[in-house]
């Protein structure tokens, strides 16, 4: 029983010089952080770009949208990081070989950014497309009836409008986003969960470093937590409160 | 004129479909699939170990997100702020993080215990099945408590105090009219969050529970080959989770009481 304390409390494990691991935690967290904050980011521009193509745009275009939605929303996560990063990184590199360059040693980081971008671009093209729904058109038509231009009507009504509904999911999409970076520990990127498995492979106190890896985890949620709140409270000014 | 109006008759449409038909012609002919009746039998096997672990922990979180819904929505606080603590705790942190802290860090506390160590319960403790269930039970009761919560706290009080008028006691109220209406209410957010169940169930494959994912990683490593097991793999879940839609579908469909 004093053991089984014992290995709870070597807290000496996690000072942040060489011969504790915290520093290279907060590493690890960096790296999660910035995947999270790179994918995210590119998964809104992959958002924008795909809720406009499946509201405005071509029935080709938007059945090929459908199609990536779908097939995003319906594959595990884990499934699908595997299948993009070795064939997009196998797919770059036969790419390279087509010009005649050298293959390339893509980064963890890059990839990682990549993946989690494509996968939250389905989850975000479909927050987005449903929010610019919500938008009742009669406002959009008494913009145009006041004769303002589509990109007047885009930046007073059209944007405005759509926040509101934007933002809860958008904001649940943040949080899946820092999490989901943990998957990356599986194919090799050494982001937070990786790091921290290694630092309790190496020093064999498993349980103290997954829970302090499990504790900044939960910090970053706290602090976005704090943020969406902010953020909310800003898209919902001037509206009835809904509890 | 919505997607659904349209028909697949429509000129692209066809087109497309054909394009796909291409791919998986060439898919079928240039890849490599001779491995697939070498592993088919425990591929069957995996997939019933996924469907076993996701029916297992989807209803034994179901029973634990009741109380937690409950508790938060109209228990008094000694109860409700545990409860919203551990839906925090729970959601604020990636699955993969805690299945491992059970895994590796429980699981290695508990050989530092000679009590333990020497109890009937040791061969279980040292398996990765009781983690892997514990994880995905409590990761899915915390999701679902939210939802229960909220669906709770939606019921009109007006219905409750009527069963009340009628003289059933407390625990009627809650049996028959707070829990069904509930429930109901919560249905269709609860088909999402089981879709959502059924994808975090190959995380427990990283710590040795033999599932479909975990089968189609010995195929990679048995084979050399990366796109033709991980198409595979993504093609099944994709048929589970259409199951599943569907199978919610006809369940909204048949639920007792109505909205």
């Amino acid at each position: 029983m004093i053991e089984w304390v014992a290995g709870l409390a070597a807290w000496e494990l996690l000072a942040l010089e060489p011969p504790g691991w915290g520093g290279v935690l907060l590493k690890g967290l960096a790296v999660s952080l910035q995947v999270a904050v790179g994918g995210y980011v590119l998964g809104f521009l992959i958002g924008i770009g795909g809720a406009a193509g499946k509201l405005y745009g071509g029935p080709i275009l938007r059945d090929i949208l459908d199609v990536y939605t779908t097939l995003v929303r319906a594959v595990p996560e884990l499934v699908l990081i595997l299948l993009l990063y070795y064939a997009g990184t196998d797919a770059l590199n036969q790419f390279m070989a087509l010009i005649g360059a050298e293959p390339m040693d893509i980064s963890g980081l890059a990839a990682g950014i990549f993946v989690i971008g494509v996968v939250q671009g389905a989850y975000q093209t479909e927050v987005l497309r449903g929010a610019f729904k919500a938008v009742p058109h009669g406002q959009i038509e008494a913009a145009r009836a006041y004769g303002m231009t589509s990109f007047q009507v885009l930046r007073r009504i059209t944007l405005p409008g759509m926040l509101p509904h934007a933002v809860p999911g958008l904001a649940n999409l943040w949080l899946i986003a820092t999490k989901d970076t943990a998957l990356l520990a599986v194919v090799g990127v050494a982001e937070l969960t990786l790091v921290t498995r290694q630092a309790g492979g190496t020093t064999k106190s498993y349980f103290l470093f997954f829970f302090a890896a499990g504790l900044l985890y939960l910090m970053v949620t706290l602090i976005s937590n704090v943020g969406i709140r902010r953020i909310e409270r800003y898209a919902r000014r001037g509206m009835p409160a809904v509890r | 004129m919505g997607p659904e109006l349209r028909s697949w008759k429509e000129p692209h449409r066809l087109v497309l479909l054909a394009i796909g038909v291409g791919i998986i012609i060439f898919a079928a002919v240039y890849m490599r699939w001779d491995w697939l009746p070498r592993y088919s039998g425990r591929l069957v096997e995996g997939v019933g170990t996924t469907l076993w672990l996701l029916f297992l922990t989807s209803a034994l979180g179901f029973l634990f997100a009741v109380p937690l819904g409950l508790a938060q929505a109209a228990g008094p606080v000694w109860l409700s702020a545990p409860a919203r603590m551990f839906c925090t705790v729970i959601r604020g942190t990636p699955l993969l993080l805690q299945l491992w802290l059970l895994y590796y860090g429980l699981g290695s506390l508990f050989a530092f215990w000679p009590e333990i160590r020497q109890s009937w319960a040791w061969p279980y403790l040292r398996s990765a099945w009781p983690y892997g269930v514990l994880a995905l039970t409590m990761s899915f009761a915390a999701y679902e408590g939210e939802v229960m919560r909220g669906a709770f706290a939606g019921v009109p009080k007006g219905e409750l105090e009527a069963g009340r008028a009628y003289g059933m006691s407390p625990f009627t109220v809650f049996r028959r009219i707070w829990l069904p209406r509930a429930i109901h209410r919560a249905l269709p957010t609860l088909a999402g969050e089981t879709v959502l169940q059924l994808k975090a169930t190959p995380l427990v494959a990283t710590i040795t529970v033999v599932d479909v994912y975990a089968i189609i990683s010995r195929v990679r490593q048995d084979t050399y080959l990366t796109y033709e097991p991980l198409l595979l793999l993504a093609l099944i879940y994709m048929m589970l989770t259409g199951v599943l839609v569907l199978a919610f579908r006809w369940l909204e469909a048949r639920v007792p009481v109505k909205g």
